[in-house]
């Protein structure tokens, strides 16, 4: 059985199985496709044209320069540019990107850029939140992250019916900014915990480090005849029997297919190692397998980047990292036929100030930046081979088409046929739209239609 | 229906029992099921399944027995039979001070000759300190005590409201004063804190306050009364306002002086009055409430206490009181108002008359089909630990605490590790383990808020996360065992069961544990913790029974 083989094998499995986390996935599991009944409202109207189905987002906590990557500014001279002075061209005629970044350069058909993202705020949390609700912070509501709305639309109330969570962060949770907000926990992500790239990628809850599979199977007989009193009760005791169900769903998980979708042994070692063998790179394949197996939203949780000193010793080697592991990416989803359905975005929560701090204490660092920076976005319906907006000559400033995180964040909901402007179903039953506008902050020029 | 037919019905109830009910014992076992058409009683004249049943009472039937039974009897229903020593320890306990209880007290008790030694340990732990904890925590539940949305209570009200409501409960206020200080208290929530309990609504708005008010002391959900009662329900709080001060995140809650006029309004049982300028109206809504007679307010507080402890309302929903949901027993609950009243409101005379009855301290094995005997109180009803009890326990258990923070709102809360998770004072606190298992949101104060229910990602954590299986492998508990046993066996085994179960193994249960051992490719060690493991995810473990 080839890899494709294997993979949809899974899927139908999965299909057949109730949803993992929470109660509602059971009744709900014959509702049929994404899209349909979204909290018994009508269907929106641009789900006609839903081209994603789930979304692999790069988060890259801590704010990434966004002079060394994606924006480069070699006219703008060694103040702005350090020694990383000399972009390369991509394999999109026009288009440059940083050095440390040959792979994505020939890659860049596959995805667009954009150079104009603005906020202007300078701190992580409240950045983060803006970057990932498009709200201001300080409100009166908790709103919810990208990906806690995506669960909400396309994870167990839209159809999807996987044992493994439809929101999954690789590998530690972000705190408070990957949270569901008023939509209340049920949305909120499943962590995984654990190095994919350790021997054995242990996932919290679903394999687990030192216990082998015969000694789970051991462990769970002792448990079967130690446990008298569920033996005692009726054999129709509801709160028994409701026990029960889970542990069998639990051990399906743990033993059965699911679990197996972390185990990348399965993988070819030259793929393993095209991705690059590091905690990033291996959580993109992980990323890969788990969108393959219609997860709808994962977040690859990749700090590191909020280099106020050594900025350019870091960058040195963080960013071959980032691309072997988001080129292999793209490459690996274009290969398998995935491209066109998952949306690939990657971006921190700002950018880096375009003028290196030289001076003592920080001796060549770059500090937080929230006023221009650079996102990428690739898949799911996003064309390839563009830029859209850009900063102005040393990177200061949105020179054209200022893109706010709402723009950002309502194009993603789009392409994945959740309407923006639609309702968003919440358990407190207020009248509030998906990406409710009422927040202040900064207005950007719109949604990214012309890559759409 | 022929008697051999029963039989078979009955046979095949029984075959799921433990192994060591024994054949000639089962033939004794129908005769309860069999003849139902014999007098109900206490009597136990089944076998009892060891080790969660005893053969006989010496617990005294009391004024809620004899009710209960009644009722039982009309409907052709048994009751359970008396759950053991160990289990009733362990019942009372988790019930009355959120913990498990230590082995040497689990030795001490059932080794105790004593006829009255239930009623002696039902006090004891009324007195305890963790008392005030817990009941403190499922009364901030009620008043919604959460420092951020929907109500903004802030930090340190939040922790001013907790530690006014705990002493109330430690020094067992009257139930009639605590409601009336809460209804009518104006103020600073950093200065008054019961101030706090109009703060704590998701409306300010008059309507939002009176639909609070009615559901934390009147058990009944407006939204079900006709627009016009509601509206008079309202002008009772239509005074209420708010103000600033130049502190942070103070707020002063106070009668409004606007009004010039006098207020004309209507009580919910109709009758009517005028308030003057100048006068509070809440101060004349608390007074109907608490006044003796009042059908509501005894009510509702004898079927939460009820709820409480026996898991289910008399009224159910316990807080959907309304002439179209009469209670499950209708004399039962009459009696409980009564000697709550008759007793100024003393609710922790009302908590040891539930406590000290056979109807609290039957066994949870059902002698009737579950579903009918859980509704008319014929069994103890089985029900997951609270979501704070259990992380208490699996703590307890591994010698660990929960560093709880919350960076928002400001100003940032910290809580001392050693402190029990049943103390905690705001809802908003952030924790995994405690959204997971069900901890109520505190939005509404509705009891159906806490979710005691199973769910698959509760049960992974369970079975197979290393939080749990750091806990087992690093308890200082298990190792204190482990080395007292050296090596022999039989003692840990007993040791691990009387700290994990609050009892002894059963034969059957010593020897499949020891047996373990045995297994092939597996170290003592890991032997060990497999026993620790498994029985943390018995249902005896994670449930109330």
């Amino acid at each position: 059985m080839d890899k494709q083989e294997a993979m949809s094998g899974v899927t139908r499995r999965a299909a057949l199985k109730t949803a993992l986390f929470g109660a509602a996935g059971a009744a709900l599991a014959g509702r049929g496709v994404a899209g349909a009944q979204l909290g018994g409202r009508p269907k929106p109207a641009v789900a006609a044209t839903t081209k994603a189905k789930a979304v692999i987002q790069v988060w890259m906590w801590g704010g990434p320069t966004h002079l060394d990557t994606f924006d480069p500014k070699p006219e703008a001279g060694r103040d702005y540019c350090g020694p990383l002075s000399n972009p390369i061209e991509t394999n999109v005629a026009g288009i440059r990107i940083g050095q440390l970044l040959p792979r994505l350069a020939q890659q860049a058909d596959k995805y667009s850029l954009i150079r104009s993202v603005t906020h202007g705020n300078n701190g992580h949390e409240t950045a983060a939140y803006i970057l990932q609700t498009g709200h201001e912070p300080g409100g009166r509501l908790l709103f919810p992250s990208i990906g806690a709305l995506v669960s909400r639309f396309k994870g167990h109330d839209g159809g999807y019916v996987g044992l493994v969570p439809p929101y999954v962060v690789l590998t530690q949770p972000q705190g408070r900014f990957d949270e569901a907000g008023f939509l209340g926990p049920r949305y909120k992500p499943f962590a995984t915990g654990g190095d994919p790239n350790a021997n054995r990628f242990i996932v919290e809850g679903v394999v687990a480090g030192n216990i082998s599979d015969d000694r789970q199977r051991s462990r769970r007989e002792l448990l079967h005849s130690l446990d008298s009193l569920k033996t005692a009760l009726p054999p129709d005791h509801a709160q028994a029997v409701k026990l029960a169900s889970t542990e069998a769903k639990a051990y399906d998980m743990i033993l059965g297919d699911s679990g197996k979708l972390f185990d990348l042994s399965q993988e070819d070692d030259d793929l393993r190692q095209r991705y690059g063998r590091n905690t990033f790179g291996q959580s993109c394949l992980v990323a890969r397998r788990l969108v393959a197996a219609g997860v709808p939203y994962v977040t690859i949780n990749h700090g590191g980047w909020d280099t106020h000193k050594e900025h350019f010793e870091t960058m040195a080697w963080k960013l071959p990292q980032l691309d072997a592991g988001l080129a292999t990416l793209l490459e690996d989803l274009a290969a398998v036929g995935l491209l066109d359905s998952t949306i690939v975005w990657c971006a921190g929560e700002f950018g880096r100030t375009p003028r290196v701090a030289w001076e003592a204490p920080w001796n060549g660092g770059r500090h937080h930046y929230g006023q221009c920076f650079s996102a990428l976005v690739a898949g799911g319906g996003f064309k390839g081979g563009h830029v859209v907006g850009a900063s102005d000559a040393k990177g200061e400033e949105p020179a054209e088409r200022p893109i706010s995180p709402q723009d950002l964040l309502g194009s993603i909901c789009e392409l994945l046929g959740i309407d923006p402007d639609g309702p968003l179903p919440n358990p407190r039953g207020m009248d509030i739209t998906v990406m409710a506008s009422e927040a202040g902050g900064v207005k950007g020029s719109g949604r990214l239609t012309e890559i759409m | 229906m022929n008697l051999s037919l029963l039989r078979v019905l009955v046979e095949e109830r029984l075959a799921h029992r433990r192994p060591q009910v024994k054949p000639s014992v089962r033939q004794t076992l129908l005769l309860p099921v069999a003849l139902a058409a014999l007098p109900v009683a206490w009597a136990a004249s089944a076998e009892p399944v060891i080790p969660f049943e005893s053969a006989a009472w010496s617990t005294p039937e009391n004024g809620i027995d004899a009710r209960v039974l009644a009722l039982l009897q009309a409907k052709g229903l048994q009751p359970a039979l008396p759950c053991s020593d160990e289990v009733f320890l362990r019942r009372v306990t988790l019930d009355v001070i959120g913990a498990l209880p230590e082995p040497s007290d689990v030795e001490a008790f059932v080794g105790n000759p004593d006829p009255d030694k239930r009623a002696a340990v039902i006090e004891a732990l009324l007195a305890r300190r963790e008392f005030a904890d817990y009941w403190a925590l499922k009364w901030c539940d009620l008043l919604r005590v959460k420092a951020e949305f929907p109500s903004n209570l802030w930090p340190n009200a939040v922790q001013a409201y907790h530690r006014w409501v705990r002493e109330q409960v430690r020094g067992n206020r009257p139930y009639d004063q605590f409601a009336r200080e809460l209804l009518t208290s104006s103020g600073s929530n950093f200065r008054v804190p019961p101030a706090n309990f109009y703060r704590a609504a998701q409306s300010r708005e008059p309507e939002g306050l009176a639909e609070v008010a009615a559901l934390t002391f009147m058990g009944t959900r407006v939204a079900s009364w006709p627009a016009e009662e509601r509206d008079a329900l309202a002008a009772f709080f239509s005074r209420v306002a708010y103000k600033k001060t130049e502190e942070w995140k103070e707020e002063i809650v106070y009668l409004s002086l606007d009004a010039t006029t006098p207020l004309d309004v209507t009580f919910p049982d109709g009758t009517q009055a005028t308030i003057a300028a100048g006068e509070d109206p809440r101060v004349a809504f608390a007074d109907w409430l608490v006044r003796p007679g009042n059908p509501w307010f005894a009510r509702n507080i004898a079927n939460r206490a009820w709820f409480w402890l026996m898991g289910r309302g008399v009224v159910h929903e316990p807080d959907d009181i309304r002439p179209d949901n009469p209670p499950a027993n209708p004399e039962l609950l009459p009696y409980l108002e009564r000697e709550l009243v008759s007793a100024d409101y003393d609710l922790k005379r009302l908590y040891r008359l539930i406590l000290n009855s056979r109807t609290y301290q039957q066994s949870s094995i059902p002698q009737s089909p579950t579903a009918e005997a859980e509704a008319l109180f014929a069994c103890y009803p089985v029900r997951r630990l609270d979501a704070e009890v259990l992380i208490d326990a699996l703590d307890w258990v591994g010698g660990t605490g929960q560093s709880y923070a919350s960076p928002i709102p400001e100003p940032f809360t910290y809580i001392p590790e050693e402190r029990r998770s049943i103390e905690l004072a705001d809802g908003s606190i952030t924790s995994l383990f405690l959204e997971m298992f069900g901890r109520p949101p505190r939005d509404t104060g509705l009891e159906a808020e806490r979710n005691n229910q199973p769910s698959d990602a509760q049960r992974l954590f369970l079975l197979n996360s290393t939080d749990v299986h750091r806990r087992i492998t690093a308890s200082p508990r298990l190792r204190r065992i482990a080395i007292a046993a050296r090596g022999d066996r039989s003692q840990l085994v007993r040791d691990v069961y009387l700290t994990l179960l609050s009892r002894e193994p059963t034969p059957p249960e010593q020897a499949a544990a020891e047996a373990y051992f045995g297994t092939p490719e597996l170290t003592a060690a890991d032997a060990a913790t497999d026993l620790a493991w498994a029985l943390i995810n018995t249902m005896e473990f994670l449930y109330r029974h």
